[in-house]
């Protein structure tokens, strides 16, 4: 049996609040006052789709992650490289090994639910798991709609046929060039149509010929479904959609707008994840997404649905972590939408040399150390000779992945004076259990909120961004263990 | 333990710029200014030299690099000329070798000269890219001040100290060393200040303030170095010898072993216990008559003072407050100034802290003249708390 074994998600921790938005830009764009309730969800400035990712996977696999994982998907619209594969960035950090099949998704909100019929169609008789990502970093011009409508954020999930607990009872898949917006290459926005055409030839016209389709080819009647993942942004339009197909009001899922916005290619997945924290052995789930046409996937969760969890809470956790952003300012910054005087300091050339990267892949984006054979002792970075001073052997480490290690702060500071995209920069002394440390950038802290000793977990971020080549450098970084300090 | 270097090596003369913010100077006309008065203070001519150490660590910035900039400068006459770069301990590191030259006896006069052009970069601080390829991909995105901060967070939790008494400590070191500062006429900043200042100034890198930090500046200092029966050969008295000196490099130890914890330096304590073995000093509290440390921050030298055991562990913050490293305390700090009231012109800095413990050997040192001191020490520190090098000097009058 197909279908999903595990799950997860991420939406990061700041909560760009609406109200803030709209009063700094209401002069010159009145309509957005009906848009001001709630909060979206942004990045923080080392955070994009790829480190969301990464961040979705972690929770879903856990430390360890499956053997016999045999493929990574990513799917999203914004991935930082557009000639760089991005989901083996993330395979690297995630430490998946290189025996592995990568692929990367992208070029429409219909990426995330497509991808998944494919990885879950193609699975057949194959054995091995895939781990499935979505991660959307919605990039809109200042004050418009979409800044207000949008979030960011990622899912996660497990495809295999043991264990799973979310059955795939199957799909339908149509393609329809209708263009609600588009984003033309080497554009950083959409442009749109106007929302009642899409609602009124799109939506109502094209998902109830899908949702059709799929239930003539299931065993299963749309009077059935319990759960039912749809994004739109346009309210009422799913609610519509339910009652014209005869699916209970009941299972419309909330879009979660206001708690954190549409996150694009991610977002049905983000909304499927969700609902599989709650989701009952037994209960159907109807997935659509939207995008040049639509997909709609059918699940029936399993016995064993009650006893999975993502192993970071999910997206109900990170939902609930959310710390409101009321500097519109901030998110204009960490978004590239003004030009700001950052000082000489931030010159400083980032080129990074591509050949020493690959050398040291794993331990930059692997996050791998050493633990020495002989005594024991783990370092970081990995060494020809042991650093602890009563062995010194030579030769005699092995890979020792830190990512996972729980570690506190020693000593830390706030530093004004280095330049920082979101100043003042910390860092510190983090030491991990059972040994090893990094002086590390710290990152998710506010200023007064770190101390000696407070528990903290490495998490996949980007370090620094080389503008005048456009690459991105990434590496771990020390955010505060929500786990420990909730 | 080796022989050592204990007045094998006598100063012959010293010299050293007006530090500041030198608007008016390229590297080479600070280099001038220091070595005029080097060479005058020796009594020798430049012909006399037969080899020189060259000290100047971010060279990107002004001089570029290799020893060729020394020798241009000065016309030196196609002597054997190094460049030396060992973060802030170049200058004490040009010292060493021009010491060792003439300790060795492969020079009968060795030169060292140290040079730091900082202020045309643009902006305030030094500039930060120092890490190379593998370390800039993960080292944290730190400054100076941020990475020196740490010793106070470090420090009040191994001594629980309460942060506002160690605050006030770390204030009254930079107080010290202003009311010194400001009697130095080559000092880039003359101005007295009261603890409320520093205080209330505003943050750099927590807990460091801005009176917390020592200033950027451009500055030049020199040495030149001879045997002690040469030196008095050339008419010298009263000479000053170098007693000791030890240089300390991390191995990794602190950044990568959690036997450390941060509050402390590793490498000055074994540069220190080796320097006072080699100098014959066995109780430094009683028998060091004044210091220059590395002061770059507050939290450096209030540490540093323990570092070099002339405090205890744990109590150096309350000899600060009670006036022990004041002028008139029993062991003067930063009686120049320090870092503090100099800036830190790194290739100079280590030669300008020689430079004072020489003057004030001499009974040359003006306003700021102690009584009959007989022992002074150097210290250096470059790098990071977690990372770095640490170098220490003591010279004396000879026999002391």
């Amino acid at each position: 049996m197909a279908g999903i074994t595990g799950f997860g998600g991420y939406v990061p921790r700041l909560r760009l609040q609406r109200k803030s938005v709209v009063e700094a830009n209401g002069w010159f764009n009145p309509g957005l006052a009906g848009l001001a309730k709630g909060e979206r969800s942004m990045c923080n400035w080392d955070e994009d789709s790829l480190t969301m990712a990464v961040e979705a996977g972690r929770d879903c696999m856990g430390e360890k992650g499956p053997k016999d994982l045999r493929a990574i998907y990513l799917a999203s619209t914004t991935l930082p490289f557009a000639d760089r594969q991005n989901a083996t960035v993330a395979a690297t950090a995630l430490d998946l090994g290189e025996d592995l099949k990568t692929v990367d998704l992208t070029s429409s909100q219909r990426a995330g639910t497509s991808g998944m019929i494919d990885a879950l169609e193609g699975m057949g008789d194959r054995a091995g798991q895939i781990l499935y990502l979505a991660a959307d970093h919605r990039q809109t011009a200042a004050s418009g709609a979409q800044e207000l409508q949008m979030g960011d954020g990622a899912a996660s999930f497990l495809l295999g046929q043991e264990n799973v607990v979310a059955e795939y009872l199957g799909s339908h898949q149509m393609s329809v060039d209708f263009v609600d917006h588009y984003r033309g290459q080497n554009r950083d926005f959409d442009y749109n149509w106007e929302e009642r055409w899409i609602r009124d030839e799109g939506y109502f016209k094209i998902v109830p010929r899908g949702i059709d389709a799929l239930f003539a080819k299931v065993d299963v009647a749309p009077a059935d479904v319990d759960i039912m993942v749809m994004p739109a942004l346009i309210r009422g339009v799913p609610q519509k959609i339910a009652k014209g197909a005869g699916i209970p009001d009941a299972a419309v899922q909330d879009n979660l707008h206001a708690v954190m916005g549409e996150a694009g290619a991610a977002h049905a997945l983000i909304m499927l994840s969700k609902a599989l924290q709650t989701a009952k052995p037994g209960q159907v789930i109807l997935v659509i997404g939207w995008g040049q046409g639509c997909d709609l996937m059918l699940f029936r969760a399993t016995d064993a649905i009650a006893k999975f969890k993502p192993a970071l809470g999910g997206v109900d956790a990170s939902l609930a972590r959310g710390k409101a952003e009321t500097n519109y300012n901030r998110y204009l910054a960490f978004n590239d939408l003004i030009d700001r005087d950052k000082g000489i300091r931030a010159e400083t050339d980032a080129q990074t040399a591509l050949s020493t990267l690959y050398r040291k892949r794993e331990m930059v984006l692997g996050f791998k150390g050493g633990k020495c054979t002989k005594c024991g002792t783990v370092q970081y970075p990995k060494a020809h000779i042991c650093v602890n001073p009563n062995c010194g052997a030579w030769h005699s480490q092995e890979d020792y992945r830190f990512s996972d290690v729980p570690c506190t702060v020693q000593s830390w500071t706030a530093d004004g004076l280095t330049y920082s995209p979101d100043p003042p920069t910390h860092f510190g002394m983090v030491t991990f259990e059972g040994g090893g440390r990094l002086m590390a950038d710290l990152t998710d802290v506010d200023k007064g909120g770190v101390e000696v000793g407070m528990p903290l977990r490495m998490v996949f971020r980007i370090k620094v961004e080389d503008e005048r080549r456009g690459f991105k450098k990434y590496f771990w970084k020390a955010a505060p263990d929500h786990r420990k300090t909730a | 333990m080796p022989k050592g270097i204990r007045d094998r090596v006598a100063i012959l003369g010293m010299g050293c710029s007006k530090f500041g913010e030198r608007w008016d100077c390229d590297a080479d006309d600070l280099i001038i200014e220091a070595y005029e008065e080097c060479i005058k203070d020796a009594g020798i001519e430049t012909s006399q030299i037969d080899a020189a150490w060259f000290s100047t660590a971010i060279e990107e910035i002004h001089v570029g690099k290799s020893a060729v900039p020394l020798s241009v400068a000065l016309r030196l006459p196609y002597i054997p000329v190094t460049r030396v770069e060992n973060y802030c301990a170049s200058g004490t590191e040009a010292f060493r070798g021009a010491v060792y030259a003439v300790a060795s006896g492969a020079a009968d006069i060795a030169l060292a000269v140290g040079v730091e052009k900082l202020k045309d970069t643009g902006y305030g601080g030094l500039p930060q890219n120092m890490a190379g390829a593998v370390s800039a991909m993960t080292w944290a995105n730190a400054s100076a001040p941020g990475s020196f901060a740490q010793l106070a967070t470090a420090y009040q939790t191994k001594h629980g100290v309460d942060p506002k008494d160690l605050k006030r400590a770390m204030a009254q070191v930079s107080v010290k060393s202003h009311a010194n500062g400001a009697k130095n006429p080559k000092a880039h900043l003359q101005k007295v200040i009261d603890t409320d200042a520093v205080l209330n100034a505003p943050m750099i890198a927590e807990p460091l303030g801005l009176f917390d930090c020592c200033g950027v500046s451009d500055g030049s200092a020199a040495a030149i170095v001879t045997t002690p029966e040469i030196a008095r050969k050339l008419g010298k008295k009263d000479l000053v010898t170098v007693k000791a000196l030890q240089l300390a490099v991390s191995n990794g130890m602190e950044s990568q072993h959690n036997s450390w914890d941060g509050s402390y330096f590793m490498t000055t304590r074994h540069a220190a216990e080796r320097a006072y073995k080699e100098a014959g000093i066995t109780n430094p509290r009683d028998e060091v008559s004044m210091f220059e440390c590395h002061d770059c921050f507050s939290i450096t030298e209030l540490v540093t003072a323990e570092d070099l055991y002339i405090s205890k562990e744990g109590d150096a913050w309350r000899d600060f407050l009670d006036g022990f490293f004041d002028a008139d305390g029993k062991v003067p700090a930063q009686i120049d100034g320090g870092l503090k009231c100099f800036g830190h012109p790194i290739g100079a800095s280590g030669l300008r802290m020689l430079y004072e413990m020489y003057m004030q050997l001499q009974g040359r040192a003006g306003a700021r003249q102690l009584s009959d001191p007989k022992i002074g020490l150097t210290h250096n520190l470059g790098g990071f708390p977690h990372q770095n090098v640490s170098s220490i000097a003591i010279v004396g009058l000879e026999g002391a």
